[in-house]
């Protein structure tokens, strides 16, 4: 499972740095990167981290066109 | 009608954001005929902020920014092959293996390339790099991983910016060099790009305005560079940020309204022929769309943003799906975000299209505030530096044309209300070109023609 | 009693139990000046913008009129809840340093373990029960249990500052028409009390850190700034109350709503995966802070073609807004894997709940393991007995009988 995360809508609040933090994380007070490759293991967290986003910004699904290389 | 519009074929030249989104939003909108993705990168599509950033920290593989889909958007993926050519009569696109993929319409959304160091000779040098593409990203970091003793970046805009944070962060010796007055001045104005240099500097930044890299120096490999001003440094590496190419030479032959400065489409991503005259099957969006915005006086907008591209597109796939009285017009408001020298920058509306700026709330001193663009007594833009949860409240005010300076009264309005010129510069004068291009009338400040190519 | 005002008839004990019709009736005007001069805000678009609107104060000082609740009669200063940026960003940004990220990423997510195991300890001392309190043998223990290990402060003192919370929420009920005097002041001696007892706490680790929070704040960082003594004591009361009377709450509250909705639980009993979701859905649906019974525009603010004027009580009913249809399709529908649910649950803006992370933690490993573990209960008393408070809303006490 992959995600990206509309950094756009992002205000920084940080819930999923804190409930996945393998895969998100704090860069300085308020920017966030993050693995956009979801380790396995970590899908649980990360769901946590996708409907804990108060402004509802992370997208996670399969890599898009998968198999069409 | 209703059959008609969701049936037949849809060609999408462009498979990153813009194409996904796009493809994604068809299939949602109810598109049952076929969908041909045309791609001239191998990947699937992939999300390129995080080049700048975390693959460059090392941080992330190149490789492994692939996007999330929505949904399956159950189509024939042509990567790896480039577009070269569009026959508006015959309907059809050529691509460079020689085959042609017939449409009933066309999205085009082939977006932009980094621009190259003018002198090919010294663009070939080992060590000279752009940024655009994850490959690109993945042999830069490589190089970086092996530590080079100094990098120079040119160009200071966004990219370039990020580009030397990065560095900075990974301890490497880092020159920026930049023809206009201070980085990101020509995305933010005069304030921000002060903050800018500043912090810059503060990081360790050997950062240079005011002056050209004038020519790129080495035997096969990169060793140095000469400045404008007569210096020179001894470098490894050098990064040539100076903005980007729209991908529209294949174009040329279409009699598309298509040039440097993108496609140039109407509010419902319609491309309009050369003669201004909107076409009904052949669409635009992301960064190579050029389109009005009634936010910014119809000015023809183009933007190199991702927010620009999702929303676009969605418009766009809409609108190819949906008879005239149904299509929606792109109205969203322009915004983008950059995360650099452990800073967040987020922007709303168009910083650019201002006269004077004013910091509403916070403080330069702190690095943490928000700056209000006004243009002729309104607000047209607000940027935020580590205060991003203000924005949305400014973000209204532009959408309702509200006075300019903001109302007073916000609990941490700290430094001077009183505006002061926003200081943005004419890009001509800046070494990178801008992300936000405004070619519209503007008799007091710059003014452009549409250019179709050739 | 004809003339009572909505936000009267909002806070009055009798409407604990279901205050949602009111607020579909506040929600029709959207501002409502209310007659002692506040205003009430119930729709979402109108809080979200006034939530994010920088003129919009959280310090009660800056209320025309004298402010009537005791808090700062005892000496000591607002915590950051109740503070202004630049002030709040500092301390909060001080608070954040051992509790989250970008200094302390990892502390929330490790505490995943401990959390379980308190939970499967307080469910096993449930075991042969005829008759279970949900809140007091459960939902309340947990979350105590888990900030003060957290803060790092002895659980053996937890009757005691009980005592002291309860005071405290009881003096920032806003409940018109009563003489709040001396609810306030026995307010503002807990708050005091309390302070003192957490500094004492906090110069003991001082000396003898020991890895919790309070000795984080006791010892520092470094160059980036410091808390003084007084802002511990006011930092760490706001953190103890915060974690003792909005989590249990909502477990409390999802317990109840589960049981009103069997086959919503039997869903997420079937699939625990739902549950990060149906706690957002929760947040919405019966938050556990109602309202924010706190804000003061700094300037006359214009919202939905009325003037609220400067330094008037301004109350933004969160709860209210959760149920706006103009946000979310079918508001009054319990819906656990609910899409687009951008709840206000934990406010938003920058006073957004601090510990929201760690109370999703908390509920939904709570919510997961009591509902695999008490069978088909059944709900004794419906409504249940509520709280006081209309801020901090949920049931005293929740008796169901294991099934």
């Amino acid at each position: 499972m992959n995600v990206v995360v509309d950094l756009n809508r992002c205000q920084g609040y940080a819930q999923c740095a804190f409930l996945a933090p393998e895969v998100f994380t704090m860069h300085g007070e308020e920017a966030l990167l993050y693995h956009p490759v979801v380790p396995d293991g970590q899908l649980e967290r990360v769901r946590r981290a996708v409907a804990a986003c108060p402004v509802q910004a992370i997208l996670m699904g399969e890599e898009a066109g998968a198999g069409a290389r | 009608m209703r059959g008609e519009v969701r049936d037949g074929r849809i060609v999408i030249v462009g498979a990153s954001l813009a194409g996904l989104r796009a493809a994604e939003t068809l299939r949602e909108k109810g598109f049952t005929g076929s969908l041909t993705l045309v791609g001239e990168e191998p990947q699937p599509p992939y999300d390129r902020p995080p080049l700048s950033k975390q693959v460059l920290l090392g941080r992330v593989p190149a490789d492994r920014t692939g996007l999330p889909r929505r949904r399956d958007v159950e189509a024939q993926w042509r990567l790896g092959v480039r577009a070269t050519g569009l026959d508006p009569i015959g309907k059809r696109v050529l691509l460079a293996d020689g085959e042609e993929v017939p449409f009933d319409r066309l999205l085009i959304a082939t977006g932009t390339r980094a621009r190259p160091w003018p002198n090919p000779a010294e663009a070939a040098l080992d060590g000279v790099f752009t940024l655009r593409t994850s490959d690109e990203a993945r042999r830069l970091a490589e190089r970086l991983d092996a530590g080079p003793r100094r990098v120079l970046v040119i160009g200071a805009g966004f990219t370039g910016s990020e580009i030397a944070s990065a560095c900075r962060e990974r301890g490497l010796a880092v020159t920026v060099a930049e023809r206009g007055p201070a980085p990101l001045v020509g995305a933010l104005g005069g304030t921000l790009g002060a903050l800018a240099a500043k912090l810059q500097r503060a990081h360790g930044v050997d950062l240079r305005c005011g002056v050209t890299v004038t020519a790129l120096e080495g035997d096969g490999r990169l060793t140095g560079a000469q400045f404008s001003d007569g210096t020179h440094i001894d470098a490894d590496v050098a990064v040539v940020a100076l903005g980007a190419i729209r991908n529209t030479e294949w174009l040329a032959e279409s009699g598309l309204a298509a040039g440097p400065r993108g496609v140039t489409c109407d509010a419902g991503c319609r491309a309009f022929d050369m003669y201004g005259i909107v076409t009904d099957d052949v669409f635009a969006a992301g960064d190579i769309a050029r389109f009005p915005h009634p936010l910014f006086e119809y000015q023809l907008l183009s933007l190199e943003h991702w927010g620009n591209a999702v929303a676009q597109a969605e418009v766009a796939a809409h609108n190819m799906v949906n008879p005239g009285p149904r299509r929606l017009p792109h109205l969203t408001v322009p915004a983008f975000w950059s995360s650099q020298f452990g800073l967040n920058i987020k922007s709303v509306g168009v910083p650019t299209f201002s006269d004077q700026v004013v910091i509403a709330q916070g403080s330069l001193k702190d690095a943490r505030l928000v700056a209000v663009y006004g243009y002729r007594g309104r607000v047209t833009a607000a940027v935020s530096v580590n205060q991003a949860r203000s924005l949305a409240y400014y973000q209204r005010l532009i959408e309702t044309a509200a006075p300019f300076p903001p109302a007073p009264g916000a609990a941490d309005q700290i430094e001077s209300p009183v505006p002061v010129p926003s200081d943005v510069p004419d890009p001509k004068l800046l070494s990178h070109g801008p992300t936000v291009a405004l070619t519209g009338h503007m008799p007091d400040r710059r003014l452009t023609v549409v250019q179709p190519a050739r | 009693m004809a003339a009572d005002t909505l936000f009267q008839r909002i806070t009055d004990y009798a409407h604990r139990a279901d205050p949602y019709p009111l607020y579909a009736e506040l929600r029709e005007s959207r501002v409502a000046r209310q007659e002692d001069g506040s205003y009430l805000v119930g729709t979402y678009h109108e809080i979200a913008a006034l939530l994010h609107d920088p003129r919009v104060s959280s310090d009660r000082r800056n209320r025309t009129a004298p402010d009537e609740t005791g808090i700062g009669e005892e000496g000591l200063p607002p915590a950051f809840i109740g503070l202004d940026d630049p002030e709040h960003h500092r301390l909060r940004s001080l608070a954040m340093w051992s509790f989250g990220p970008p200094h302390t990423p990892g502390r929330i997510d490790a505490m995943h373990g401990e959390i379980t195991r308190i939970v499967k300890d307080l469910i096993g001392g449930l075991a042969g029960k005829e008759r279970i309190d949900i809140v007091d043998d459960f939902a309340y223990p947990l979350p105590v249990t888990v900030i003060c290990r957290l803060l790092g402060v002895p659980i053996e003192d937890e009757p005691q500052f009980r005592q002291w919370s309860d005071a405290i929420v009881a003096g920032i009920d806003p409940s018109p028409g009563e003489d709040p005097a001396e609810r306030q002041r026995a307010a503002a001696e807990a708050r005091k009390t309390m302070a003192l007892y957490l500094g004492e706490l906090a110069g003991k680790r001082r000396d003898h850190p020991s890895g919790d929070m309070l000795s984080a704040f006791a010892t520092g960082h470094g160059t980036d700034g410091q808390f003084t003594q007084l802002e511990i004591m006011t930092t760490s009361v706001l953190l103890l109350i915060a974690g003792h009377e909005t989590t249990v709450n909502l477990i409390t509250n999802g317990i109840l709503t589960l049981l009103r909705h069997p086959d919503q639980l039997a869903r997420l009993r079937s699939d625990p995966t739902l549950m990060p979701l149906a706690v957002e859905e929760l947040l919405r649906y019966e938050p556990p802070v109602q309202m924010l019974p706190q804000r003061t525009p700094l300037a006359d603010i214009e919202i939905s073609g009325l003037t609220i004027p400067k330094g008037v009580p301004l109350i933004l009913m969160l709860a209210s807004g959760n149920r706006d249809p103009e946000r979310f399709r079918d508001p009054d529908r319990f819906d656990p894997a609910r899409e687009d649910n951008q709840h206000l649950g934990f406010g938003s803006g920058i006073h957004s709940c601090f510990g929201a992370p760690l109370a999703r933690l908390e509920a939904q490993i709570a919510l997961n393991e009591l509902i695999q573990h008490l069978g088909s209960p059944r709900l004794v008393e419906d409504p249940p007995p509520y709280r006081r408070s209309p801020v901090l809303r949920g049931p005293r006490h929740l008796l169901v009988e294991p099934g």
